[in-house]
């Protein structure tokens, strides 16, 4: 048995000599592990806290039976969708009818990969930085990689080979093509306050004040534009239940349905922190005594409270007020607000 | 390192680029050249012009490119309708004559790239690529070609929604 | 061997490779969103090789140049696609061959 021991002694070695040379390496790989871990098992806590608001916000109890508050809940409907048939429809393109739920997932997650939680701090002598990549265009990373996120859905729409799903994927990728304007438009008031595109400089900067403060239009437009991109309510348009059974997904069953489900969850948290990071201050705390990352999640929580709050309240808008709402509306008042700020950044803040 | 990457990448966009080309579905081909345009976005990454290799995903293969899907959705375009094939026995010469044009003209081309002297990258500073390079030469030196590109861009847009209206007002 | 850098003749080769692919493409294909995918692989091909003499020379302009043509793609897009749709409407097809006639 000596040979097996010496193949097993000589493996850890290289192992370790490995890892001793590859400590970047190792840390990013960790880091990442974390982060994909940690957004997809926020997932389950956003369902059950939206589906307890929502009870509140329309006077009723909401989901109260699986353990304490329905806290059980995430649980038995993710086993129940594990358990579901998967049914794939004779007449779908069945690549693409995969594809399609895959992709959804995987753009969210990636899109986690720029946004920054904190200042750096030093562990064992090695400096651990609070976000995955600090890219030095990581806004138009983001940007980059949900525009991605579309053909999740016009996949869908078009493999399912159903109306309702192929009026869903229309809508879906008409919709995030007009919104995607507006969110970029206005993202780049803020780009110019701070003369960078990167994440973490947007936060340094604000470490006085949130640019809200400086910027609320373009806040307000950010946020509307957000929520028209994360297809929630009051823009949920393409899974308009009334007129289009369930849209892009009506013919998905089980997990993959569910993956569009994570996929809609995980967008609503980055945007919630992409509006965080752009006009709450990030995690600047402003002078209260709380950790950082605290100060970052609290804002986040806050944000998806207020994305539950609004679909509770208003009813969903015609499609075509949607459209006119996003070009005639919302554009302009993004070109307005950018060439006031060009102007005053150029005239008072040369 | 570099060549570890650019192989694999290289060779992924061009079998998806046949793939746009071969695929008889209008979906299969869209699909392949959006998979071409991230490999491509990735050699741009490879060759440090980061900036271009994110516009070349927001632009092409997040705004042209669901264009086209969207085409393909309205039109209803489907596998079995699509008789876009030149190759039929009266074409038959035709494609012949098109196989032999393609291979010459690569053969052509590759004869003077193979005597190409530039075996190194330069070295480049920091700031290559970067938007505030770009930016900076885009409003110093082509400040014109910029604002043209503005009005094409106008010019566009509103061709196109004069082409694609039912009925003008 | 891996410490080798790429040497610009290959990155000419791909962006050649891939032009000629786009240029097959317009002649053999007849549905016309094809064709035109096939164009837009012309013109990402072009890029390829605007890049690798920037990275090789240290330049700036032909990152521009291939700014540009990402503009140009745009606008030739959006334009051409309004025409398909404009077309279909009058004859319901996408076969390149039978837009033959000026007035259906």
């Amino acid at each position: 048995m000596d040979w097996i021991t010496e193949i097993l002694n000589v493996t850890w070695n290289f192992i370790v000599l490995f890892l001793n040379e590859n400590i970047p390496l190792v840390v990013g790989s960790v880091k990442a592990v974390i982060i994909a871990v940690a957004i997809m098992s926020v997932v389950p806590a956003l369902v059950w806290l939206e589906r307890r608001l929502m009870g509140r916000f329309q006077v009723r109890l909401g989901p109260n039976r699986v353990g304490p508050f329905g806290l059980g809940q995430p649980m038995a409907d993710t086993v129940k969708l594990l358990f579901k048939e998967s049914i794939i429809q004779s007449s779908a393109d069945k690549f693409l009818f995969h594809l399609a739920p895959a992709v959804v997932v995987i753009t969210a997650i990636a899109a986690f990969a720029v946004i920054p939680f904190g200042e750096p701090f030093e562990v064992f002598g090695q400096t651990i930085e609070m976000w995955g990549a600090n890219v030095n265009s990581g806004i138009l990373f983001v940007f980059a990689i949900s525009g991605m996120g579309i053909y999740g859905m016009v996949l869908a729409g078009l493999s399912s080979n159903n109306k309702y799903s192929l009026m869903g994927g229309l809508r879906s990728s008409a919709q995030m093509i007009s919104y995607e304007l507006t969110l970029g438009l206005s993202a780049l008031s803020i780009i110019l306050l701070t003369g960078s595109l990167s994440l973490v400089d947007m936060v340094r900067a604000q470490e006085t004040y949130p640019f809200i403060l400086v910027q609320p239009l373009a806040f307000l437009l950010f946020f509307i534009a957000g929520i028209a991109e994360t297809n929630r309510a009051p823009f949920d348009l393409p899974e308009a239940e009334q007129e289009l059974v369930a849209g892009f997904h009506t013919e998905y069953t089980g997990m993959k349905f569910a993956m569009f489900f994570m996929g809609e969850y995980i967008n609503m948290v980055t945007m919630s922190a992409l509006v965080t990071l752009l006009f709450l201050g990030g995690w600047n705390a402003y002078g209260l005594p709380v950790w950082p990352i605290v100060s970052f999640a609290v804002k986040v929580f806050f944000l998806l409270c207020v994305f539950i709050w609004l679909r509770s309240t208003f009813p969903r808008i015609r499609y075509d007020r949607l459209m006119t709402f996003g070009w005639k509306i919302l554009l302009p008042l993004c070109l307005l607000n950018l060439m006031v700020t060009s102007t005053v950044k150029v005239i008072w803040f040369p | 390192m570099e060549l570890l990457i650019f192989y694999p990448l290289a060779g992924f966009c061009v079998v998806l680029a046949l793939g746009v080309v071969l695929n008889n579905s209008p979906v299969g081909s869209a699909i392949s050249l959006i998979g071409m345009m991230l490999g491509l976005a990735g050699i741009f990454v490879l060759q440090q012009a980061h900036f271009l290799a994110i516009l070349q995903i927001i632009i092409y293969a997040g705004a042209i490119m669901v264009l086209f899907m969207f085409v393909i959705m309205l039109l209803n375009l489907k596998e079995g309708d699509d008789t876009g094939w030149i190759a039929r026995e009266r074409n038959l010469l035709l494609s012949v004559l098109t196989g032999l044009l393609a291979v010459g003209i690569l053969y052509k081309i590759s004869g003077i790239l193979f005597t190409a002297e530039m075996d190194t990258p330069a070295i480049l500073p920091d700031s290559f690529g970067t938007v505030a390079t770009i930016g900076e030469t885009l409003f110093t030196d082509f400040v014109l070609p910029f604002e043209v590109a503005s009005i094409l861009l106008l010019a566009a847009m509103v061709g196109a929604v004069v082409l694609a209206k039912t009925k003008l007002d | 061997m891996l410490e080798d850098s790429v040497p610009l003749s290959h990155y000419l080769m791909l962006s050649a490779t891939l032009f000629v692919i786009g240029i097959v493409g317009v002649l053999i294909r007849r549905n016309v969103i094809v064709v035109f995918m096939s164009i837009e692989i012309m013109l990402n091909a072009v890029n390829i090789s605007l890049i690798a003499f920037d990275n090789y020379m240290n330049l700036s302009n032909g990152q521009i140049f291939s700014f540009m043509v990402i503009c140009v793609a745009a606008a030739e897009v959006s334009v051409g696609l309004a025409i398909i749709i404009a077309v279909h409407r009058n004859k319901p097809t996408v076969n390149l061959d039978e837009f033959n006639l000026l007035k259906w």
